[in-house]
């Protein structure tokens, strides 16, 4: 079964749009639409050999992450036919249908109505039925359409398919094609014994003997369903239209902290929706940085945000769904029952990210750089830093400038830094300095022609220390008269 | 000596002695410390580099723009035993900031036991409830032991002009970076002249 993603405003059919990724050399076409393969533009190729093919070309960036989480729910979707389903490469689901498809009014009414029902979500699907993985693989991608194979069809249904249905990797289908086997009856054709010595030491990926076998039956190859995950909710259906929901929340957070208890889990997310009578729905989301089931610690972190959401006419739902479940288990850190500490501080940035934005609580780790701005890194304030610490050798200032700030250079010298300069529209004259300390620019990261930096530690009359450094050279061919900057302050 | 409130006011904004001075006298430990700053003291006096603040305490910061959301989280903070520290950075003289604000960060500050710094930059020393209040300043570094024209250790003049525990008083600072300790010594200075010291030196001289 094959799946093409398609946006819900898509492009009219006549016109060429291919998506692009990132390749090694450019971007490559990741997908192409009808018009598109017509005009021979086909996926992999560089999009800029591809424009100069097809000049009126539209290209896209392809969202490959979004493409795999929606197969991933596809997967789950498709439970609704057969209760074992699994995602299939990047592009395809297999589905074992196995003892359901009468339910269905047998396996060509089942195709049916999983193209309607695909279609209807904006998807065009190619489908087949085949005993096989690999058959079902090859047919709906190389067969004709809706096509359907009995138990001892497959010899005879995949014999006139290309080989590029074996599911091998580009560099033995070139070897065939050079072998001039270009049907995947032609292989079947082979003697067996020859395949087998010419492909003894090959993969399952690069080996068309076992790939046939596969798709024959004769090797098995089991389908793995994965579980859903459960669904953890807790409804409040009120009898006349409200306008405020504060007063369920509590009741709500108990129902699902009771849920998530029984089950054993923890939630990280939160969402509240809001079912108004007037069929808009409204929703209020909130996160946590470690997995709980506190209901006052989860009702604690919808303060200010319910206040947010515009009542309208009323509400007559109102459902609290948890998200991001994850296993958790109650510990006891201590033997007099008190809970960990750590639990205290993950709930205070909680609290504090869920009125402050995630944004805004952050943790600096020092990072493996000598340029200043590059020497640390902001991470989100639970997250786990490695144990590479930079190990720091020169004394750095005790504050940075986010933006180093330009001096006027009153009484330059032609070693060490000027005498004095103003900065902030006042007057420093340099008592003592020490440096400089040189650090180049990081050829790998910044652009051409960025300029090295000359760092001083000055202090001025009145004792103020400050990191003072100069842009570049004389006659260094980088543009003109170097710049003296502050970026930070000494204690 | 417990933990408690105290509140710094830098001579100039950009004089980062308040924070030496406040990190210096946090005790030694690898707690986390909770960071908040405002707006303007993050544009004025710049933040806080990892690479320059000695010892291995995690740092949380927590950017915010106006002084009443730092008085919250602030207190927010405070309400948690694990942390090492709570050190606010306040620009001005807000409204939010007055004698309830810093009382409520104060009786917090001491249940918890979680040292508490309040930098103000810009700020005049008006009614507040701290327990210690701090003016500092810049002064000259001491000479560096092996480069005469370089700065050595910090020195900051630090002037306790209130405080419930201690008796007020004037100190000379100097801060020995590699032992992490602050040698406090009384301000000398000339005497002044007497009036009949200028006519016994002529007449030494004569």
């Amino acid at each position: 079964m094959r799946v093409m993603e398609r946006q819900g405003n898509a492009p009219p059919d006549d016109v060429p749009v291919v998506l692009a990724r990132e390749g090694h050399h450019g971007p490559v076409i990741h997908a192409a639409n009808r018009a598109a393969r017509m005009d021979g533009i086909h996926p992999g190729s560089r999009v800029v050999d591809m424009r100069a093919i097809c000049p009126e070309l539209q290209v896209e960036f392809a969202d490959v992450a979004g493409d795999h989480a929606a197969l991933e729910r596809l997967v789950l979707w498709a439970r609704r036919w057969c209760p074992w389903s699994a995602r299939d490469g990047d592009d395809g689901l297999i589905l074992d249908t196995t003892g359901a498809d009468h339910l269905w009014g047998g396996e060509a009414a089942m195709l049916v109505e999983m193209e309607t029902q695909l279609s209807l979500l904006g998807l065009t699907a190619r489908l087949a039925v085949a005993p096989t993985w690999g058959a079902a693989w090859a047919l709906a991608r190389f067969g004709p359409v809706r096509s359907i194979c009995g138990p001892d069809e497959a010899y005879f249904k995949l014999g006139p398919l290309p080989v590029s249905g074996l599911r091998l990797e580009s560099k033995t289908l070139l070897l065939l094609r050079r072998l001039g086997l270009k049907t995947i009856g032609a292989v079947m054709d082979v003697p067996r014994l020859s395949l087998t010595r010419r492909f003894v030491k090959a993969g399952l990926a690069a080996n068309p003997l076992m790939r046939l076998d596969q798709a024959l039956g004769k090797l098995a190859e089991p389908v793995s369903s994965v579980d859903a995950k459960p669904v953890i909710r807790a409804h409040a259906r009120l009898a006349e239209p409200i306008f405020d929901p504060t007063p369920h929340l509590p009741e709500l957070c108990e129902d699902l902290c009771a849920q998530l208890k029984h089950a054993g889990l923890g939630c990280r997310r939160l969402h509240l929706t809001v079912f108004k009578t007037d069929g808009d729905v409204s929703h209020v989301d909130v996160a946590t940085s470690a997995p709980t089931r506190d209901p006052t610690h989860l009702h604690s972190l919808f303060r200010d945000k319910v206040e947010r959401i515009n009542p309208g006419f009323g509400f007559d739902l109102i459902t609290l769904a948890a998200g991001a479940i994850e296993e958790m288990q109650d510990k006891q850190s201590r033997l007099d029952g008190g809970a960990d500490d750590d639990l205290h501080l993950t709930r205070l940035i909680d609290r504090l990210s869920a009125k402050f934005g995630p944004r805004a609580v952050t943790r600096p780790v020092l990072r493996q750089s000598h340029v200043p701005e590059r020497a640390e890194a902001l991470v989100a304030a639970l997250a786990d830093v490695g144990d590479d610490a930079a190990v720091l050798t020169k004394e750095r200032p005790l504050r940075l400038l986010d933006h180093p700030e330009e001096v006027r250079v009153l009484y330059a010298v032609p070693e060490g830094p000027p005498a004095q300069f103003i900065w902030r529209r006042q007057t420093h004259r340099v008592v003592r300095y020490a440096g400089p300390e040189r650090i180049a620019p990081e050829w790998w990261k910044d652009r051409p022609g960025t300029r090295l930096r000359d760092y001083f530690k000055v202090e001025d009359q009145a004792g103020l220390r400050l990191w003072l450094y100069r842009e570049g050279l004389h006659e260094d061919g980088r543009g003109g008269d170097p710049r003296w900057f502050v970026h930070g302050m000494f204690a | 000596m417990r933990c408690t409130l105290s509140e710094v006011f830098p001579n100039t904004p950009a004089d980062p002695s308040a924070l030496g001075f406040a990190l210096s006298r946090l005790p030694r430990s690898h707690a986390p410390i909770l960071w908040v700053q405002d707006r303007l003291s993050r544009k004025e006096a710049g933040r806080p580099a990892l690479a320059g603040i000695s010892g291995e305490r995690p740092i949380i910061m927590v950017d915010l723009s106006r002084a009443a959301d730092v008085l919250w989280a602030m207190e927010d903070g405070l309400r948690c035993r694990t942390l090492g520290a709570v050190i606010g950075e306040v620009w001005g003289d807000p409204p939010a900031l007055d004698f309830t604000a810093t009382k409520r960060l104060a009786l917090r500050a001491e249940a918890a036991d979680v040292p508490c710094w309040l930098i103000r930059r810009a700020a005049s020393p008006d009614l507040s409830a701290a327990r210690d209040r701090w003016r500092i300043a810049s002064l000259p570094s001491a000479p560096h032991p092996h480069d005469r024209q370089a700065p050595g250790a910090p020195r900051w003049w630090l002037d306790l002009f209130r405080s419930r525990r201690v008796k007020p008083g004037t100190w000379v600072a100097t801060y020995d970076r590699a032992a992490d300790r602050l040698h406090l010594a009384a301000p000398t200075r000339d005497r002044a002249m007497d009036a009949g010291d200028g006519t016994a030196g002529q007449r030494a001289a004569g």
